[in-house]
């Protein structure tokens, strides 16, 4: 029953996953823009939780209410004003851009946090749980951090898939020069798809910080993840943002499983060979399709 | 008749290509204009400036009044200019009724509508929930006229409705175009069958390697006029 257990909190984990993965799906999915200081954002969204939370003195759910926002605001006017000069054939620029930008968050928070891992304390839900069996306990924050993935993805495909906003979004990922031709302004486009980017980016760097303690440089790894979740699940889809991210938390829950006898294989590492075994037998990932990635 | 555009020493290209030179026409409200040529004598990238996919690099261009190269290419069809590109260029990830709603994404108050344009074109009516990347060329090119149509255009640029599609094809979408120009809306043509461009046009202006080598009515050219025109012989 324990590798019960392992799969069912690695879907709990997958929502984390998700959740952190849903912002480099949507920027890559809309304008092919890989944006490396994603897991940098995320990290800063959990350090910002915690002066936000310090200084107002309210729980970090309530911290969202500024930083999301926050967040958003901040990746429209950084997509308008640097970002949109980078893009172009050549993908070269945004990666040096936003690979700069992540070794200077990293190094802002350094000097002003130090090195310290930190925390965020939510409170009691932290430590609830659901016991199903003896052996399978569903922690209400996993459970939360999971729903909470699933809300944000159904609403934003419902977004792109729905309505005006959206079919524009859509269009300009076909074609930006003809959709300009339909009215669109896709700089204006791309600058509303980082800034919802970015929220997601910040929420999801709360409830990382809420699950677990973080440090200055923890962003890179996030990243990682957060790749391995996309291209597992297919690059710019969102349903396949939420299956690689599962997939990936399910991976390595599992491989943790298996460590109690094998050193080696640890639950990343696991994670990881799942990855590279996508990319190399479904390279437009499971739900991709092919020919787009 | 008064002009609705107005083209002044107009010139573009495409980074160290120029395409068009000193180009000077006038276009009168509600006139069908075939703009005829080589492949490569500038004709789409005359529509292409006019609709905001190319930026012109010197000249200036009055639309029903407005200086329009001062208005950013996003905006043009607000204005009321709307271009069918050619090669189509459908949106291939949105459905077909998708497709006509972007086309009225920034449309003025008008007539056209999904319902009008399905019956100026019927054979639409039956793809509109498929992908348009499934679509046969003349189906194709009929929703990217009736995407265009969608923003109910003063001014609509249709360039090379006939290219690459089957003669039947052609004719039925040519059977359509009254429908399309008979209220009051200006065209543009470019097309290189020229038979096909004359018989619609009210007036015709041929262009040759960026420059304008001939413009006039289609009855009073003859056949060795345009062919010179149309290949620089005899000039």
């Amino acid at each position: 029953m324990t590798w019960v257990n392992a799969v069912v909190q690695g879907v709990l984990l997958g929502g984390l996953f998700a959740l952190f993965a849903t912002g480099l799906s949507l920027a890559f999915g809309v304008m092919r823009f890989v944006n490396l200081a994603h897991g940098d954002l995320a990290v800063l969204a959990a350090f910002l939780a915690v002066s936000t939370t310090a200084t107002l003195d309210v729980d970090p759910f309530v911290s969202l209410l500024v930083i999301v926002p926050g967040f958003a605001l901040g990746g429209y006017v950084l997509q308008r004003f640097v970002f949109n000069r980078t893009m172009g054939a050549d993908p070269l620029p945004s990666i040096l851009v936003t690979f700069g930008l992540g070794v200077v968050i990293q190094n802002a928070l350094l000097e002003h946090y130090s090195a310290d891992s930190r925390g965020l304390d939510a409170g009691a839900i932290e430590t609830r749980s659901a016991t199903l069996t003896d052996d399978i306990s569903i922690g209400w924050f996993p459970l939360l951090t999971l729903v909470v993935a699933v809300a944000v993805l159904v609403a934003l495909q419902l977004v792109l898939s729905r309505t005006r906003a959206g079919r524009a979004f859509r269009a300009t990922a076909d074609d930006p020069s003809i959709a300009r031709l339909m009215g669109i302004d896709d700089r204006a486009v791309y600058g509303r798809i980082m800034a919802i980017a970015f929220a997601t980016v910040a929420l999801a760097g709360v409830f990382l910080g809420i699950r677990q303690t973080f440090g200055p440089s923890d962003g890179p790894t996030a990243l990682i993840f957060g790749f391995e979740a996309v291209v597992i699940g297919g690059l710019g889809s969102l349903w396949g943002t939420l299956v690689g991210g599962v997939v990936l938390g399910v991976a390595q829950t599992v491989g943790n499983q298996v460590d109690v006898r094998y050193d080696l294989l640890s639950g990343t590492l696991f994670g990881h060979l799942i990855f590279l075994t996508v990319l190399a037998f479904r390279p437009q990932g499971l739900l991709g399709r092919k020919g787009r990635a | 008749m008064s002009a609705v555009l107005e083209i002044r020493g107009l010139a573009a290209g495409y980074g160290d290509f120029q395409a068009l030179f000193d180009i000077d026409l006038t276009v009168d409200d509600g006139e069908t204009l075939a703009v005829i040529g080589a492949n490569g004598a500038g004709k789409s990238t005359l529509l292409g400036t006019m609709a905001g996919l190319v930026r012109a690099t010197a000249g200036s261009v009055r639309f029903a009044g407005e200086d329009l190269l001062a208005v950013p290419h996003h905006g043009r069809v607000a204005l009321g200019i709307a271009l069918v590109p050619e090669g189509r260029h459908l949106f291939p990830s949105l459905t077909v009724e998708e497709n006509l709603l972007v086309g009225g994404h920034s449309r003025r108050p008008g007539r056209w509508d999904v319902d009008r344009v399905l019956e100026v074109f019927p054979l639409v009516r039956p793809l509109l929930s498929r992908p348009a990347d499934v679509l046969s060329g003349g189906e194709r090119q009929a929703v990217a006229i009736g995407r265009a149509l969608m923003a109910n255009p003063r001014l609509l640029l249709l360039d090379e409705v006939s290219l690459g599609l089957a003669p039947v094809v052609v004719k039925q979408l040519y059977a359509a175009l009254p429908a399309v120009i008979g209220e009051g809306t200006t065209v543009l043509l470019v097309e290189q069958d020229i038979g096909q461009a004359l018989a619609v046009a009210d007036r015709v202006v041929c262009l040759l390697e960026g420059r304008i080598s001939l413009e006039g009515v289609p009855a009073g050219l003859d056949r060795a006029r345009i062919t010179g025109a149309y290949f620089g012989a005899g000039t």
